[in-house]
């Protein structure tokens, strides 16, 4: 079948400002959009940027808008299209060219939570012992990837009053240390994320929880971070 | 730009990022990738890590140590490998005392899983030995030992890609890099460089490796006139996701799917009757590829099916979540219902850069070393995997022997200081773009790179013969002439990466010769590299190490012997 890609390109060192441009690819109903970004790019226009990797939803690095929802080009199949898709960069972050956007402030604040596991007592000669309901609880957010579509789906996020909300993706990684039993920073923790711009800088607008690309209940733990933060404030 | 670190290492996957951590706060270290971290490919393991901590059963690392070297067809260097599986549990522990979310066993302790190849009490059954984390074990930890880097503040030059090793009077002194983003060139001077480049699965057209796995570092080591040892060993793994060849995780069988061909029937019994589906890989994907040439593919086609219906959904969505996901998404079922159509994916490269216990890149079969430049994870060769490599012991290789590198590279810049040196390292990587980026010439790099792709399938995998061999190389060798012609349509300078696709594929075709003329020398079949002409292993000839050197002739092949301790080569039947 023929699919149109409606891409919108812009190249800061040459362009006023972005302009859609539209493809013509031929393609199999099971081949995923990034097989047809390659296309394009192999045969029409190699000057078309994107950022692609392992191509199987695991590396992180195909997040753009895809009809106005932000997801992985490797995860989306052509056979869930109908003649035109209209592919966009990740909203919230600048474009650097194309569909490339600056993640470094992604990065920055997904630094500033920590994500590493802090420990006070000296480890034992083996493992830490962990339960597998203890372990259970943090499984579903060891599965990000750091593709950013949450966080560029963020209402929050994509307004420029509220832009300095830490984001869904950092709060994932740190319920995901704040909720191992293995960790003992918890105080610290909780002080790094009780902010307005922290966890409160979160709505509840859901978006996150709908884009993950790895299915994780985004909202839900952000909301037990909350939880976790009120409840230490208000001992019963 | 020129910069200087005291240890550049090149790659930010588990084998450079190990390397990295042990470096990091002591000495001035650098992290080149020419992806974004944790983009690497490290992060598409799934299945586990190899340790005999027995927390499931009862394992001992002279288990682990057979196992190894059974799986390799006794190729790999013993005292390698026993370093290797003794410090396994060390480094499993370190992994855990990081963070790594481990799944657990009921008492809390890291929980284990079968895997190919990996048996009690000298291949008598199969025992627990895969510590996992479900089955994104290499992405978590990736994720770990990133997370460490940023602790310690390593430095990461992110979307760099390497062009060239710079050597003066015989040590390395640095790598040039094109800076993605901007299109400039920088020159990152070091004391010591570290390639951890990962694989060239890519080569292939039906591999798992994704895009990066382009054998950069294998070739750029290759043209500075280093050695490539045992090319011949590529490793098919057999349950690749058919068509596309994703990976789907040996995991699987160790939980325990069974591979079954078009008449439903369980063929490995007839190939393994002791550990059956869980046998090591090249046996597996030679017994998928036979049951397909007699017609006992799935409705005669060219795949069967691993059959995981009978797990139950509770074990598929809690240790085979990642899997699961794969198989709807890109084929649409469900395998809690239905079988997964799988057929072998080029996997694994087992050779390499050669290299000592401690990564010191070796310069010829003596064993001369090179000094300021090491080489750790898949594009290395230690040889800890010979042959064929176990599932599992390749995570355990990155990290063992990228520590173990970190280690030595420490030791090793204290005799150093910078230095100015002869050359203008810079002036000569941007000739020589410049001139790539004017030729004219009309081949595209797509086309080209897919009859290469082509062509290594046809005579470069799983089966091969001499006939088929010599006719590889001679399309190969044509392959290259159209390269001459290579022409870059694109003239802008941001996120080049028509340019950068040239110089892989430039890499690509060198390893296909390559690993093409290895084979074509191999007159036996041993561990992946089997000859129709020549079936059986035969220890009197070959019991040795491949080393392929460019020469202004084309590629020379000597050879080094194989370090045998604790087991003297016998017949291999699972």
């Amino acid at each position: 079948m023929l699919l149109r890609l409606k891409i919108l390109r812009f190249d800061p060192s040459k362009d006023e400002k972005p302009y859609y441009q539209t493809f013509e690819v031929g393609a199999d109903p099971m081949d995923r959009l990034l097989d047809c970004l390659n296309r394009i790019r192999w045969e029409q226009d190699p000057t078309l940027a994107y950022r692609w990797s392992c191509s199987h939803g695991i590396c992180g690095s195909d997040g753009m808008r895809i009809n106005g929802i932000c997801g992985l080009a490797c995860q989306k199949l052509v056979r869930d299209f109908k003649e035109e898709v209209l592919i966009e960069p990740l909203p919230v972050f600048r474009v650097v060219k194309d569909l490339i956007v600056d993640l470094n402030p992604f990065f920055e604040k997904y630094h500033s939570i920590k994500p590493y596991l802090i420990t006070r007592t000296p480890p034992p000669d083996q493992e830490r012992r962990q339960s597998p309901e203890e372990q259970r609880l943090f499984e579903a957010a060891i599965r990000c990837i750091l593709c950013a579509c949450c966080t560029a789906s963020c209402p929050i996020n994509q307004n420029k009053e509220t832009e300095r909300y830490i984001g869904p993706a950092a709060l994932v990684r740190a319920f995901r240390y704040l909720f191992d039993s293995r960790d003992e920073a918890s105080e610290e923790r909780m002080a790094l994320l009780d902010y307005k711009d922290g966890v409160w800088g979160c709505q509840t607008k859901w978006k996150c929880t709908e884009v993950c690309p790895k299915e994780i209940p985004v909202t839900q733990q952000i909301g037990q971070i909350k939880k976790r933060i009120y409840d230490a404030k208000h001992p019963k | 730009m020129i910069f200087q670190h005291d240890i550049v290492i090149v790659g930010a996957g588990l084998a450079g990022l190990r390397a990295a951590v042990v470096c990091a706060g002591e000495t001035n270290v650098a992290v080149v990738t020419k992806v974004l971290p944790t983009r690497s490919h490290s992060g598409t393991a799934q299945g586990g890590i190899t340790a005999s901590i027995g927390n499931e059963e009862e394992d001992h690392w002279e288990w682990h140590l057979f196992d190894t070297v059974k799986g390799s067809d006794y190729l790999s260097d013993q005292d390698a490998v026993e370093i290797m599986v003794k410090d396994a549990p060390r480094a499993i522990y370190e992994l855990e005392h990081m963070g790594v979310p481990f799944s657990r066993t009921p008492e809390g302790k890291i929980a284990q899983r079968n895997f190919g190849g990996h048996t009690r009490d000298y291949g008598k059954k199969p025992v627990k030995r895969a510590c996992y984390a479900a089955d994104h074990t290499g992405r978590v930890v990736l994720d770990t030992l990133y997370d460490q880097c940023l602790r310690h503040q390593v430095k990461f030059y992110s979307e760099h890609y390497i062009l060239s090793l710079i050597f003066d009077e015989g040590k390395c002194v640095g790598v040039v890099t094109y800076d993605l983003a901007t299109g400039e060139l920088h020159f990152l001077q070091a004391k010591v460089v570290l390639l951890a480049t990962g694989g060239c699965g890519k080569i292939y057209k039906t591999t798992s490796n994704g895009f990066a796995s382009t054998g950069d570092g294998f070739n750029l080591a290759y043209q500075s006139g280093i050695p490539l040892e045992d090319m011949e060993f590529i490793q098919f793994h057999p349950t690749g996701l058919y068509p596309l060849g994703i990976l789907v995780s040996e995991a699987a069988r160790g939980e325990g799917g069974i591979l079954r061909n078009g008449q439903g029937e369980r063929f490995m019994e007839r190939y393994a009757p002791t550990i059956k589906d869980l046998a090591a890989r090249d046996v597996v994907s030679r017994a998928i590829l036979t049951e397909i040439k007699e017609g006992r593919g799935i409705g005669g086609k060219d795949y069967v099916h691993l059959d995981l219906t009978h797990l139950g959904e509770k074990k598929i969505s809690e240790g085979l979540w990642e899997i699961a996901s794969f198989v709807r998404i890109y084929l649409g079922i469900d395998p809690v219902y239905d079988p997964i159509p799988v057929q072998p994916t080029c996997h694994y490269s087992m050779g390499g850069i050669p290299t000592d216990i401690d990564g010191r890149v070796l310069a010829d079969e003596k064993g001369s070393v090179i000094r300021g430049l090491y080489g750790a994870g898949e594009c290395a060769c230690v040889s800890v995997h010979g042959a064929n490599r176990l599932g599992c012991n390749s995570l355990l290789d990155l990290l063992v022997f990228g520590r173990r590198s970190g280690l030595a590279m420490k030791e090793e810049i204290k005799q150093y200081e910078h230095r100015s040196i002869s050359s203008d390292p810079l002036k000569m990587v941007e000739e020589k773009i410049t001139r790539f980026m004017n030729h004219k010439g009309g081949e595209k790099i797509d086309p080209l790179r897919k009859r290469m792709q082509s062509i290594m399938m046809d005579y470069g995998s799983v089966f091969r013969n001499e006939e088929g061999l010599k006719k590889g190389i001679e399309e190969i060798r044509i392959q290259r002439e159209h390269y001459q012609d290579i022409e870059i349509v694109n003239k802008g300078k941001a996120f080049h990466f028509e340019l950068m696709e040239a110089i892989e594929l430039g890499h690509q075709l060198d390893l296909s010769e390559v690993i093409l003329f290895s084979a074509l020398h191999r007159r036996e079949s041993r561990g992946a590299h089997f000859r129709e002409d020549f079936p059986t292993r035969a220890d009197q000839y070959y019991l040795k190490h491949t080393l392929v050197f460019q020469t202004p002739k084309g590629p020379e092949v000597r050879y080094k012997p194989v370090k045998i301790t604790r087991f003297q080569p016998q017949a291999r039947v699972y």
